[in-house]
């Protein structure tokens, strides 16, 4: 097929299948997508962060834990270190190239994990209602007593410190407020025309929940996680900052800060790279989420 | 006397298919009269009246060879000059008055304030105007509903107060835009007498814009037939039922009546001529 | 034998205090076959009932035999009840899911209720309202409001019940599509046999669907009568004389209805 009849039949009004449906309906929320500038700009940036973890042993120039005491803090550009290297005299170009696997770990693990707790205590709670409903919400207003960071020190605290527990440790502070506004969703759906409808045909609760319910929240969600992830790459990098996070000689780019700032005076670029590295990252995620939200908000009507 | 001529209404929509034209070349004269505007919805309906306020906004696009009303072309008016024309000039009553009243203020308050905007007068005499309108459109102890908030009043009531509050500046033209549609039939009627008795009391002029053919052959003096965004027919509102347009005729034959009992109601076979023909 | 019996039914939301009765004390009998028709005005209790009947209120006492089986108050009805009682809802735009394609709902409901030839299936529901398979994929914000009910009707009729409830299912909706939904009620009636009981606030459109009507107001049924009677307006109570005189679209001046007069406030005018 043309580009054109691939493109009229994407948006034909009176899909012949399934996967048509289905296609067209992601396709025209593409479109919407793409004509957010800003939104591009930040999914371009992922993309690129994407490639690189995946290709860093061949994009990186150096070994990332190649220690060379006679180079250290050697500014951008020396010799074939083009970002200098650190004061162990690691090149840190290699060292962000392989941090961004990390990075993007660290990102993949509290996606698989926060969301999908606060998806279901959420739904569960707003759904069921009562006895229920007041007990899930009050263990969820007990984790959102505490400041973020400060929980997830006394987790890793007890856990021992290490990339995995500093995951564990974020995603178990990071979903109440998925939890809260799933709830929140599920309070305002679970009383409309189409859930009454469904039971009457007689679906039992875990049904309307998982096929009904849900795939409402999940658009919510996702745009809400987008913008939550730069926070979640400052935690993870702050725990790894205050050392309890992923453990040296690990390329992780909080860590890295956390290793340069002795020389932050004199050899500036040591701490300020991997920092320019988790602004670029989180700028890109919250872009993305913006864009994201301007096609997945149903408030917002057109695209469904 | 012309109150308001309108000509070559046009409002049209960017959409991803092209501009899509909602109102397609609309045009009447309004006298002190009392015109309707009828119509399924996607009409242009309520749009035409909308224009004429100019409450449309971007990216929607308004054009009119003119839409002239005291002489004035208000397509030409600022920003600011119609905000002094609307409700001291024109008003507009909308379809649910949960939606057109403010929650947080009571009755007496957004009425007293709709009209100290338009008229100097101080709290006492805007107080006395405010109680003087609640009289007018029927509300018994208005001293009382002064003081209360709109989610307190019934819908009936609500409608009501929001006439009284439309008509407190005293304007020369109302626009209706379904002013009954949210209401119960038992109340409907009660409201439209009133705000038809003020209307001609007042020797204001009227457009009422509705999906009922019977309210506003009963309402109106004259009727324009909207459909996809034309008026394919305009006749006096007493002769609604001698209507000669096909889709009027098919209009009024779709409602079930309680007078002649049938298996099937007609249907309405729409012609695509309808929306290309020009009157 | 009779489809529906109500008696002396109540319904109330809420407790304690903030308990309000909705329905006080309905009695209604539906014929098997039958074409029964509720009016009233807003707050008089009509669609309450027919959530009621399907057990999506579960908070009622009184009699209420459903085709020959007796309901409990809160119980949960089981799948063979849903099989034989539907319900169209009043709204098309609030009744389908806004991200399930008409085929979705179609077959899920068919699924429920242990139908097999799914596809097949799909297809016939959408032919018997009148819709084209071309319908099938859509989202319900490609459809118009009156394909959006003819969906909802399908997704009733999908489990092939002997009882269609049906809360005021054109109000949402334009004259001429009107008139299209209610000759596809009338037809599907004959064809199936259906039993029908019909919620309305528009005297004319329930006298036109209806054998029988019962007139509801605040909670209570004021008056049972005919189709016939209505329509020779041999109603007896003043409140039907009044409905009618409102809707009949007779010109004369409006009668005032008590039930607007005397609730000028409006909170607690019908809580006990």
């Amino acid at each position: 097929m043309t580009d054109a009849t691939w493109k009229d039949w994407l948006l034909s009004d009176a899909p012949r299948s399934r996967g048509q449906a289905r296609l067209a309906g992601l396709y025209q929320g593409w479109l919407k997508l793409s004509r957010n500038w800003m939104a591009m700009v930040g999914l371009g940036i992922l993309v690129v962060l994407v490639m690189v973890a995946m290709f860093a042993p061949l994009l990186a120039p150096h070994d990332p834990f190649a220690q060379d005491l006679l180079l250290r803090l050697k500014p951008i550009g020396f010799e074939d270190h083009l970002l200098g290297t650190d004061s162990l005299g690691r090149d840190i170009l290699s060292r962000l190239i392989y941090g961004s696997r990390i990075t993007l770990y660290i990102v993949a693990l509290v996606t698989l994990i926060a969301p999908v707790v606060g998806l279901l205590v959420g739904t569960v709670a707003g759904y069921l209602g009562g006895f229920v409903d007041a007990t899930l919400m009050r263990i969820t207003d007990v984790f959102l007593a505490f400041p973020r960071l400060v929980l997830a020190l006394a987790f890793v605290a007890a856990l021992g410190a290490g990339i995995e527990n500093a995951v564990l440790a974020i995603s178990l502070t990071a979903w109440p407020p998925y939890a809260r506004m799933a709830r929140a969703e599920t309070l305002t759906i679970r009383n409309s025309d189409f859930i009454a409808a469904i039971r009457l045909q007689g679906a039992g609760p875990l049904r309307i929940l998982v096929k009904h319910i849900w795939p409402l929240c999940l658009s919510s969600l996702i745009v809400r996680i987008t913008l939550d992830m730069a926070g979640i790459i400052l935690a993870a990098a702050g725990l790894g900052f205050l050392g309890l996070g992923a453990q040296p000689p690990s390329p992780e780019w909080g860590a890295m800060i956390s290793e340069g700032r002795r020389f932050i005076l004199d050899h500036w670029w040591v701490a300020t790279l991997p920092g320019l590295a988790i602004f670029t990252v989180s700028l890109a995620f919250n872009l993305l989420g913006d864009g994201l939200r301007d096609v997945l908000d149903p408030k917002d009507g057109g695209s469904q | 006397m012309t109150l308001l001529s309108v000509k070559d209404l046009r409002v049209s929509f960017p959409t991803r298919q092209g501009r899509f034209e909602a109102v397609r070349g609309v045009s009447f004269d309004l006298g002190r009269e009392r015109l309707g505007i009828v119509g399924e919805s996607g009409s242009g309906k309520s749009m035409t009246g909308r224009a004429i306020l100019r409450l449309i906004r971007k990216p929607a696009e308004v054009t009119a060879s003119h839409i002239n009303f005291d002489g004035r072309n208000l397509l030409d008016c600022s920003e600011r000059e119609m905000r002094r024309i609307r409700g001291s000039q024109i008003s507009m009553v909308m379809q649910d008055p949960k939606f057109s009243l403010n929650p947080v203020m009571t009755v007496g308050q957004q009425i007293v304030e709709s009209y100290r905007m338009h008229n100097r007068a101080s709290l006492k005499e805007a107080r006395a105007k405010a109680l003087e309108m609640l009289n007018a459109v029927s509300i018994r102890e208005p001293e009382r509903v002064m003081d209360t908030y709109p989610h307190e009043v019934s819908g009936g009531m609500g409608q009501r107060i929001m006439i009284a509050m439309m008509l407190v500046a005293n304007p020369r033209l109302l626009i209706a835009d379904e002013p009954t549609s949210a209401l119960d039939v038992s109340v409907q009627r009660q409201v439209l007498s009133i705000m038809d008795g003020l209307v001609q009391q007042r020797g204001m002029g009227l457009i009422f814009i509705s999906h009922d053919l019977n309210l506003v052959s009963e309402f109106c003096d004259r009727v324009l037939i909207m459909y996809a965004g034309r008026v394919v027919e305009t006749c006096a509102a007493d002769q609604l039922h001698n209507a000669r347009h096909p889709y009027t005729q098919g209009l009024l034959n779709s409602l079930p009546r309680l007078d002649q009992p049938r298996r099937h109601l007609d249907v309405l076979t729409r012609d695509v001529a309808w929306a290309e023909e020009v009157l | 034998m009779d489809a529906i019996t109500i008696k002396d039914l109540d319904i109330w939301f809420g407790a304690g205090p903030t308990r309000v009765l909705a329905v006080k004390g309905a009695d209604i009998t539906v014929a098997a076959g039958e074409s029964y028709g509720l009016v009233g005005e807003s707050g008089s209790g009509k669609s309450t009932i027919l959530r009621a009947l399907t057990g999506l209120v579960p908070t009622w006492s009184g009699e209420m035999t459903l085709g020959g089986q007796q309901m409990v108050p809160a119980k949960r009805r089981d799948r063979s009840f849903y099989k034989r009682v539907q319900m169209v809802f009043q709204d098309p735009y609030a009744s389908l899911h806004p991200r399930q394609s008409v085929d979705q709902v179609l077959s899920e409901t068919l699924y429920l209720h242990g139908m097999d030839n799914i596809n097949t299936r799909v297809e016939k529901l959408l032919s018997d309202v009148g819709l084209g398979p071309k319908f099938r994929f859509r989202y319900p914000h490609q459809l118009s409001g009156g394909q959006r009910q003819r969906v909802a009707i399908a997704r009733a009729l999908a489990g092939e019940p002997d009882i269609l409830l049906l809360d005021e299912p054109t109000s949402a909706l334009d004259v001429s599509v009107q008139a299209e939904i209610l000759n596809l009620l009338t037809d599907l009636r004959a064809e199936r046999g259906l039993t029908y009981l019909m919620v309305s606030h528009d005297l004319a459109v329930i006298a036109h669907m209806c054998d029988r009507l019962a007139v509801m107001r605040a909670g209570e049924t004021v008056e049972v009568l005919s189709a016939e009677d209505l329509r020779a307006s041999r109603a007896n109570h003043p409140y039907t004389q009044a409905l009618m005189a409102n809707s009949a679209g007779t010109t004369g001046t409006p009668q005032p209805l008590e039930s607007e007069t005397s609730q000028t406030l409006m909170p607690a005018a019908n809580s006990v």
